[in-house]
């Protein structure tokens, strides 16, 4: 069961390393995700690393200012300001003291400088506390023997250190003397009662900045002699560049050169070099090298490039035939889990329910255009942006420009969102080459047309599920999954209702296409969520049972499972239903107002929810949404209201009005004026509560958008009787009203 | 290239700039003032929103030609140091998740709440229409706004 596998072990001696700051104070260095495995063996020999070689730390003045410093990128999940709250709640300094700083990455020692998964703050929940407490016993220490009494008739509160005779001494006072002393054995973690900072609501850290329009984000950041860049990438997925004119670009004032770009990726492929983050276009793409962003987007309108067909040009419409076919099993499914005898069980059937669901392609759409700094030069390859991998995108970036990985320098900036476009590094390797090829710092800037046409989507999908009910009962449930480019993550075929029919089977086949795919904000159950809470319900009504109970009694079979595969805890699904359930008065109607629910466990947090339908002018619309979580301990009630009301709204929007197409290679929508993002006076209202809980935290950056898909079906089943199967809902409904009416 | 003379946050700025150039673009390239986010370059997100003698505009769309005597406020100039009402508001209501469109939101609801002091709900929910939060954060912008309209007051 997933809280077993929770337990995080390492050796804290290890890993922790302080230095005394020339200029003064303790800087704590911490190993932070290589302390997560278990049995790890340090990279390199400990004594001889500085801090820099640690991606967490703390840096400590002698004024007594301290510093943290946060290591995994910021993309609008929290982790700036959560990270850093779970060292000095240990550390025990008043919060209004701290000053974060992101961290750099290293690309020698660590291994999850990620922004990705809803991970951060699960991994580093104990190390990072132990970090903090650890520097809390050396300043401690140190202070005791300033007095020449025992550590243990001391302790230290909010930055004040005191012993048993009333001799106070603050943590600058000691820092020096800290520094230098033993790392201690063991140390003593706060329980959670005694938490100032962990569970009171904070500010994001940047907030201030945000506010004021400081520069913070990629596109913000500058340097001088920086010239920019825009790049013309091949219009059609399938297609490559095979020759252009840019005589009138190079007649602009502001256009200081045209080039191509693309031998470098070449070589790269060629070298057999390759990364789950590059997602690599065949083609040499023109770039145009402007004293301003305007010139060199200005420029790229004046490109005439022709382009010939490379690969086959596909359409929605080609996309759409082949996954059904598919679904019909003209290509062999990979069986992810199988229990019981499924085909048996529908043999044996009184009643078969069978129903298919289908969602489109996604853009990611991050408000701020992919882009990104880079500063080739002999020493070394200096890059700057929002990126969610900076480990694993130095490592592409190395080989691409055949470096040594230790010359290229990555800094994370702030990123106007990311949801699992920013994992990818192909707007990193576009800039790398541009300066690599001109010798010049830059800045690639993508135009929101060429983001949101060479992007990596979220994969078209279709999913048949089946169920059969025999004496009432569910006795199987076949769910077959057709995919573009590749299907479920191996973990999902043992979220629920894996354990809790004994006849269960997940089938999984998939189409590959020249369109590039890849994460999205929840990635894989973000739809598959929906398809099943939506048969859910149907099959509740099939049975002729209560929705809510059809689930509580499936949750019972699972209780109390030897089986380690399951994924979801039963009770805590348990629990956050009830609590839906009871914030959300299921079960009372009131005039005007259609109810849908929805269960699902991801991202290893459980989370129910209740979408409020009312009819207007004849179509649904989503009025009131209410959520219960249980993530564990909140570790800022703030920052996880903002996530939980973010990813229920993200998730309305995109179920309700989200909607990408291909002809002929070619994305239909390039902009916000026709891709549809829900806006403001669209948005329900959303209410977040949180199971009390003393377990370790697990993320929320996704978690509560893969089950608000079915909330809203559901609902407007409610309301309207008609069930709904295909994303995006809305679009979908006025298509059909227009034919039928 | 021409030059221009341009009114941000009341002081002169003059540019070298292509005719057709974008205040946005001015703004953030060559008179170094970032907090104007660009989002769509065609008037659709709301992103790069600033006043503009007093009313709130999509700074992609305004030439700098056109932005010559103009009285033009952007987020840096707002107030000198975050105090504005609608600044506070979303302080205290901890409103931005990644951030980016939140210079544009504010933007909006200033130039809004000058107008109106006393929104509705539905007011509120219609000025802001415009105005693309991808974090979707706008349940804590809806109460911003009214955070700050009481302040206003």
């Amino acid at each position: 069961m997933t809280t077993s596998k929770q337990q995080i072990t390492f050796n804290r001696r290890s890993f922790i390393k302080t230095t005394a700051l020339a200029s003064g104070g303790m800087l704590i260095g911490f190993n932070l995700f290589q302390a997560c495995k278990e049995g790890v063996v340090p990279p390199v020999d400990i004594s001889q690393l500085n801090f820099n070689d640690f991606n967490a730390f703390i840096k400590i003045s002698d004024e007594g200012k301290v510093t943290i410093f946060s290591p995994n990128p910021e993309i609008g999940q929290g982790v700036k300001t959560s990270m850093p709250m779970l060292i000095a709640e240990e550390l025990d300094v008043k919060w209004e003291d701290v000053y974060v700083e992101q961290g750099k990455l290293d690309t020698k020692n660590y291994t999850r400088q990620v922004a990705g998964g809803s991970q951060s703050i699960r991994f580093s929940w104990e190390p990072l506390r132990q970090t903090g407490a650890t520097a809390k016993q050396m300043l401690i220490n140190a202070a005791a023997i300033r007095w020449g009494v025992e550590a243990s008739s001391c302790s230290a509160k909010q930055g004040v250190i005191t012993n048993s005779n009333g001799d106070v001494l603050g943590y600058g006072d000691v820092v020096k003397e800290a520094a230098l002393l033993e790392v201690p054995e063991k140390v003593i973690l706060k329980k959670p009662e005694a938490f100032t900072i962990i569970g009171k609501g904070q500010s994001n850290v940047d907030i201030d900045k945000i506010i004021t329009g400081k520069p913070l984000f990629g596109l913000d950041y500058k340097e001088e002699g920086m010239v920019y860049a825009s790049i013309l990438r091949p219009p059609a997925f399938g297609q490559k560049l095979e020759s252009y004119d840019d005589t009138a670009a190079r007649a602009m004032p502001g256009v200081l050169d045209v080039i191509t770009i693309g031998e470098k990726l070449r070589q790269y492929k060629d070298n057999k070099k390759k990364s789950w983050t590059a997602q690599l276009v065949d083609s040499d793409k023109i770039v145009v090298i402007g004293k301003s962003t305007w010139d060199a987007l200005k420029g790229v309108k004046a490109i005439k490039a022709s382009w010939v067909t490379d690969s086959d040009l596909e359409s929605t419409a080609d996309h759409d035939r082949i996954l059904f076919e598919l679904l019909d099993g003209k290509k062999t499914f990979t069986t992810k889990r199988s229990d019981g005898d499924v085909k048996k069980a529908f043999d044996e059937a009184d009643k078969v329910l069978e129903r298919t669901y289908e969602a489109p392609f996604l853009p990611h759409n991050c408000m701020e255009p992919m882009n990104f700094f880079a500063n080739v030069t002999a020493e070394k390859v200096h890059l700057v942006g929002p990126i969610q991998t900076p480990e694993e995108t130095a490592k592409v970036v190395a080989d691409l420009l055949e470096r040594d990985l230790n010359q290229v320098e990555i800094e994370m900036t702030r990123m106007g969102g990311g949801f699992g476009r920013r994992l990818y590094s192909d707007f990193v390797l576009e800039a790398a080459e541009i300066s690599n090829a001109i010798q010049k710092p830059v800045k690639m800037v993508s135009s929101r047309e060429g983001d949101m046409t060479t992007g990596v989507y979220r994969p078209s999908v279709k999913y048949k599920i089946a169920a059969s009910i025999k004496d009432g009962k569910v006795t199987g449930y076949h769910l077959k999954e057709a995919c573009i480019n590749g299907g479920m993550y191996n973990l999902i075929p043992n979220f629920f209702p894996a354990g809790a029919i004994a006849n269960y089977q997940v089938d999984t086949v998939s189409y590959k296409s020249n369109i590039t795919t890849g994460a999205w904000r929840a990635p894989y159950t973000n739809f598959l969520a929906s398809a099943e809470q939506s048969f859910f319900d149907e099959l509740a009504e099939a049975l002729g049972v209560d929705r809510i109970k059809l689930h509580l009694d499936l949750l019972q079979n699972v209780k109390g499972t030897t089986d380690e595969r399951i994924q979801y805890s039963p009770e805590r699904l348990e629990g956050v239903i009830k609590l839906a359930v009871e914030k959300s008065n299921w079960g009372q109607p009131k005039a005007g107002v259609y109810k849908g629910f929805s269960v699902y466990y991801c991202h290893n947090t459980h989370v129910a929810e209740v979408a409020e339908v009312a009819m207007e002018d004849n179509m649904p619309v989503v009025k009131r949404v209410v959520c219960a979580v249980d993530c564990g301990i909140v570790v800022n009630p703030l920052g996880a209201l903002n996530q939980v009301k973010g990813g229920v709204i993200d998730g309305v929007g995109h179920a309700l009005y989200g909607d990408f197409s291909f002809k002929d290679g070619v994305p239909q929508f390039n902009n916000f004026n026709t891709y549809q993002l829900i806006r403001m006076a669209q948005t329900p209202e959303v209410e977040a509560y949180f199971v009390e809980s003393d377990l370790a935290p697990t993320g929320l950056g996704e978690p509560t958008l893969p089950p608000v898909g079915a909330a809203v079906a559901n609902a407007i089943y409610a309301a309207t009787g008609n069930r709904v199967y295909k994303q995006p809902y809305l679009n979908n409904m006025k298509v059909e009203q227009n034919i039928l009416g | 290239m021409p030059t221009f003379n341009l009114n941000i946050n009341k002081k002169n700025y003059t540019v070298e700039a292509d005719i057709d150039t974008p205040l946005l673009w001015v703004l953030r390239d060559k008179i170094n003032l970032v907090g104007t986010k660009f989002g769509c370059g065609i008037g659709q997100c709301g992103a790069c929103t600033v006043h503009v003698n007093g009313n709130a505009m999509r700074s992609c769309l305004l030439l700098v030609s056109q932005a010559e005597s103009m009285d033009i406020t952007t987020i840096e100039g707002l107030s000198e140091d975050g105090s504005h009402p609608v600044q506070e508001a979303w302080k205290e209501v901890d409103v931005p998740q990644c951030g980016y469109c939140q210079s544009g939101q504010i933007m909006t609801a200033s130039a809004f709440l000058k107008q109106n002091s006393n929104p509705s709900k539905s007011q509120i929910r219609n000025a802001m229409h415009g105005n693309i939060c991808r974090c979707a954060s706008y349940n804590s912008i809806e109460k911003a706004v009214e955070v700050a309209a009481k302040k206003m007051l």
